[in-house]
């Protein structure tokens, strides 16, 4: 791999090495918050955030981190970080933190933090492993984005709340999907979108790890 | 370099300099937060109580209208009287449920709706001139499909017609049982009637399942059998003796029989429409 560059490690990580698409890490706060538009966007601006001091200030003290104890000092920055997120939205935007309840807190176990700060920002100068951070966390929320809007489209018939569609309860025409409303239909979004992201670019796509041999000859089947 | 990162003493110092410095910035940010946060506390529920009186619109200010129009009073649930020993500003019914001073267990088919343990005094809220009001609106939560149920209810000034219900807190399915947040399946219970007649002590409303009809049912809610049960048992649970019972039959009391039928009309109408 080249040499990262400030524009390279911001945009990567959008398309091209995706940390949900392509890494299929942060999965599970991906299925829970992208029921509606709204709370999936603050939920961006939260990981956005999150990864992004996380890596700032683990970069920062990089030289001085013992090997030993080395993922701890990540973790407590990562917890501080999210506590502190956690405590602006309970007094700034009080309807969004009840709506995302413990998902907040549950960003302290997102892999994506933790992945960048071990693998990116233990390695790199504090300017690049902040902009590492910012890129990763606006991967996660295109994802996320995306995939609330299919489910709050057709879930609940709008997009940031906004009626698009009149759904049979308020007296229109829209039956909504309630499958989409629950958490597993992100799972079929999120598959969708790596498959249209690896036709887009074939290198994504992995080499199998083994060939399955054919169960029985055309012979014998006979 | 990573000699010296490794010894001991220079573990010990980066940890403790790094909990330092961190507890430091989260203790903090939770002081210096809390009364801002403790505020969107107080009106998130103040908004709730004047939702389900009927009193709340998009852009009112929550704190004068409640300021206005409600009374906070505390009640004893045994006797059904006020009490002044607890200051109902302050007063939280959910932290006494939780103290054995101040709780008791409940248990079996005494405890329908589930909650194990319930407060001897408990806040309700009343709307207009407290000593007759308009309405009276009661704290109320009970066991769902998925976890607690918290709400409130709000009942006329007869201590038997309902006027709304509204859930703050709960974990339903959505689209399914979550539905009891949508609008028209609340807008339903405006003028439901509690007891079966003047005399009955135990509450007659309960939700059913394919169309309601009469005073005392409500249309439970479809594809969410054991939600639509749970708020059955719960509003059954905190309407009967064991709930507030006692405090709602001092109003229904005062109501004369005659003034009961002639609310009954206009319960049809609503249920028509």
């Amino acid at each position: 791999m080249s040499e990262p560059t400030p524009k390279g490690v911001l945009t990567t990580p959008i398309f091209k090495n995706n940390p949900i698409a392509l890494q299929i890490l942060g999965i599970c706060s991906a299925l829970a918050v992208t029921s509606s538009m709204s709370v999936s966007l603050v939920m961006t601006i939260a990981v956005i955030f999150v990864t992004a001091f996380s890596n700032l200030f683990v970069s920062l003290i990089r030289h001085h981190i013992p090997s030993s104890i080395r993922i701890i000092v990540q973790m407590t920055i990562i917890a501080s970080l999210v506590i502190v997120v956690d405590q602006i939205l309970k007094a700034y935007a009080y309807e969004m933190s009840k709506q995302l309840s413990v998902f907040v807190g549950l960003i302290i176990t997102n892999c994506i933090v933790m992945g960048r700060a071990e693998g990116f920002a233990m390695q790199n100068s504090p300017k690049l492993s902040f902009l590492d951070g910012v890129g990763n966390g606006l991967g996660y929320g295109f994802i996320l984005m995306t995939v609330s809007f299919f489910r709050e489209l057709f879930g609940s018939g709008s997009v940031f709340g906004v009626t698009v569609l009149e759904t049979v309860q308020n007296g229109g025409w829209y039956v909504p999907n309630g499958l989409l409303l629950l958490p597993p239909s992100a799972f079929f979004i999120i598959g969708l979108i790596i498959w249209v992201l690896r036709s887009l670019n074939p290198e994504q796509v992995e080499e199998n790890e083994f060939k399955m041999k054919a169960n029985t000859e055309p012979k014998e089947a006979v | 370099m990573a000699q010296s990162n490794n010894s001991i003493k220079k573990i010990l110092t980066v940890a403790f300099a790094l909990c330092i410095v961190c507890s430091v910035i989260v203790s903090t940010a939770a002081v210096a937060l809390r009364p801002q946060q403790q505020l969107n506390q107080e009106l998130d529920r103040k908004s709730n109580i004047l939702a389900v009186a009927d009193l709340y619109q998009e852009g009112v200010d929550i704190e004068a209208t409640y300021g206005e129009k409600i009374t906070p009073r505390v009640v004893e649930l045994e006797t059904g009287e006020y009490s002044d020993e607890y200051d109902p500003q302050t007063f939280n019914s959910f932290e006494a449920a939780k103290d054995p001073a101040q709780s008791r267990t409940l248990s079996g088919e005494k405890d329908i709706a589930g909650l194990s343990r319930q407060e001897n005094y408990s806040t309700v809220y009343l709307v207009g001139d407290p000593d007759d009001p308009d309405q009276i609106i009661l704290p109320v939560r009970g066991q769902g499909l998925w976890g607690l149920m918290r709400g409130y209810l709000s009942v006329q000034g007869d201590g038997n017609t309902i006027e709304g219900i509204t859930f703050y807190s709960h974990g339903e399915t959505p689209g399914l049982g979550g539905e009891v947040d949508n609008p028209s399946w609340k807008a339903q219970w405006d003028g439901k009637e509690v007891f079966a007649d003047a005399d009955s002590v135990q509450p007659a409303i309960s939700l059913v399942k394919g169309g309601a009809s009469g005073e005392n049912e409500v249309d439970a809610l479809s594809g969410a059998s054991l939600t639509s049960k749970g708020v059955t048992n719960l509003v059954q649970f905190w309407l009967s003796p064991e709930g507030f019972g006692e405090y709602l039959a001092k109003f229904r009391a005062e109501v004369s029989p005659q003034n009961v039928e002639t609310a009954s009309p206009e319960t049809d109408e609503t249920e028509g429409a």
